[in-house]
């Protein structure tokens, strides 16, 4: 198996095949979106990076699209607040403490929802490789552990497309803050869930707070076919894991 | 279909009471919950008045998009909601659990009724709404399209391009366009009368004779001694 995979990718290298990706139909989480189904049929791809801040998701994205578009695929990076639209909105709600909980999720959701449709999609359909630095899961995470029905996030996210890859990087909250205080030296607000009341402490919230998403990723792991990627080690070599994941795929 | 409310009533104390007016535009409803929220307060009684699409927060962004035009019938829906979901948490909810009568310009059958007809799923858009209580009255205010359309559209005004349900492409005449939406949007309240327990009031009347219909059916909700002494 390894071997073969050796050689394949050697394969692309050397002899410079450019592999390009069959057409698949469209599919949904739920009730999908209704007005495009006579045109629900993409070429691309989508893959989806999760991970906490300072997991080094951003990092892997950019070693993977320029992995990627050696191999002669066209990249689209996105990711979550990104919506020219709804993002500028979004941050100066967050920056309102009074801002409810069903508020803040509705206003992720639209903010996703105008992206989904007006970036995401199209470049799918278009034959791109989209990667996703965080989709629907972190925002699921985020309202599971603060209380959000579980069902209710679920339904919300009817709309959004399934992935074809879901990579989760797995890091654990000890090593977790130390990254956070190589980057920053300092815990941001809601990544420590310090509007939580979990404790008095920023240091010990961020623990505790990291350590529920974890668990809320792992109990999402099966139902939603996230697969955890070991994000302890050095950068190189989750580079090389999830590239030869992603490879393998892409050749199947 | 679950389109089943909240059951958070339960969940809690809700003292208060939540009355709803919908229809389309040019119905006569923000006339008439006007007037009832001026009798309501008259008689000394707690009353908090809220209307669709009113959120600080939100209404920027929404507006915003609906000036560029290209806000999809997801993206419109999901801003509507995050807009009605500040609302609820801020307003609505603690007024109700602290005994306030609120009185809601449009809720979320406005929701079903305009993103049903843009495309989305009628389960989806019951599913995202499911949080909200179920109002104690919900005052349908029934209008023949001619009459409200004519109500609206007899000075000539400029129509907005959602307002006027361009972004569907029924017709290049806005006024045209206008109609058509505004009927499918009939259509769709009609089809919620029972299932969701409307009261129907006749929305051609005298204005009158429609806010006595009103206030009757507010008055049998209300205890007796709350209206006479005007609290709540």
């Amino acid at each position: 198996m390894r071997s073969k995979l050796t050689s394949t990718k050697a394969d692309i290298k050397h002899k410079n095949v450019v592999q390009s990706i069959g057409p698949r139909p469209l599919r949904y989480y739920g009730d999908g979106i209704p007005y495009l189904e006579e045109e629900a049929e993409i070429k691309g791809r989508l893959v989806v990076i999760e991970g906490p801040d300072a997991s080094g998701r951003s990092t892997q994205i950019g070693s993977l699209i320029t992995h990627l578009e050696a191999g002669g695929h066209a990249v689209l990076n996105t990711g979550l607040k990104r919506s020219d639209l709804v993002a500028p909105g979004l941050l100066e709600a967050k920056r309102n403490f009074a801002i409810g909980k069903k508020t803040l999720s509705l206003f992720y959701a639209a903010d996703f929802a105008d992206q989904l449709e007006n970036k995401i999609i199209p470049a799918l359909r278009a034959g791109y490789i989209v990667l996703a630095d965080r989709y629907i899961f972190t925002l699921m995470a985020r309202d599971s552990v603060r209380g959000i029905s579980r069902t209710w996030s679920h339904n919300l996210f009817g709309f959004a497309i399934i992935p074809d890859l879901v990579y989760y990087l797995d890091v654990n909250p000890a090593t977790l803050i130390h990254r956070v205080f190589e980057k920053n030296s300092s815990l941001d607000y809601y990544e420590s869930g310090a509007d939580m009341g979990l404790s008095e402490d920023m240091f010990e919230s961020f623990l505790k707070y990291q350590a529920m998403l974890g668990r809320e990723f792992r109990r999402m792991q099966k139902k939603y076919g996230l697969v955890p990627i070991n994000g302890n080690r050095s950068p190189e070599e989750i580079h090389s894991d999830l590239r030869d994941r992603i490879d393998k795929f892409l050749l199947h | 279909m679950d389109c089943s409310p909240s059951r958070s009533r339960n969940k809690f104390d809700v003292p208060g009471k939540l009355i709803v007016v919908e229809g389309i535009d040019g119905s006569g409803k923000s006339t008439q919950i006007h007037l009832l929220e001026k009798w309501l307060r008259f008689r000394r009684l707690s009353v908090f008045m809220t209307e669709w699409n009113s959120s600080e927060t939100v209404k920027e962004i929404t507006s915003k998009g609906k000036r560029k035009g290209r806000l999809t019938p997801t993206t419109f829906s999901l801003l509507h909601a995050t807009d009605f979901a500040d609302r609820y948490e801020r307003n609505i909810f603690p007024l109700l659990r602290a005994g306030y009568i609120v009185l809601a310009d449009r809720y979320v059958y406005t929701a079903y009724a305009r993103d049903v007809v843009r495309g989305c799923s009628h389960k989806w858009v019951c599913k995202v709404y499911n949080f909200a209580v179920k109002p104690d009255l919900i005052f349908y205010f029934r209008v023949p399209i001619d009459i409200a359309a004519d109500r609206i559209l007899s000075g000539r005004p400029k129509l907005k391009y959602y307002e006027a349900g361009m972004d569907l492409n029924l017709s290049n005449d806005e006024y045209e366009s206008y109609r058509i939406f505004q009927s499918r949007i009939i259509d769709q309240y009609e089809s919620m009368i029972n299932e969701e327990g409307f009261t129907v009031i006749d929305g051609t009347d005298d204005i009158e004779k429609q806010q006595i219909a009103v206030r009757k059916r507010v008055q049998e909700l209300i205890p007796r001694q709350q209206m006479l002494t005007g609290r709540t």
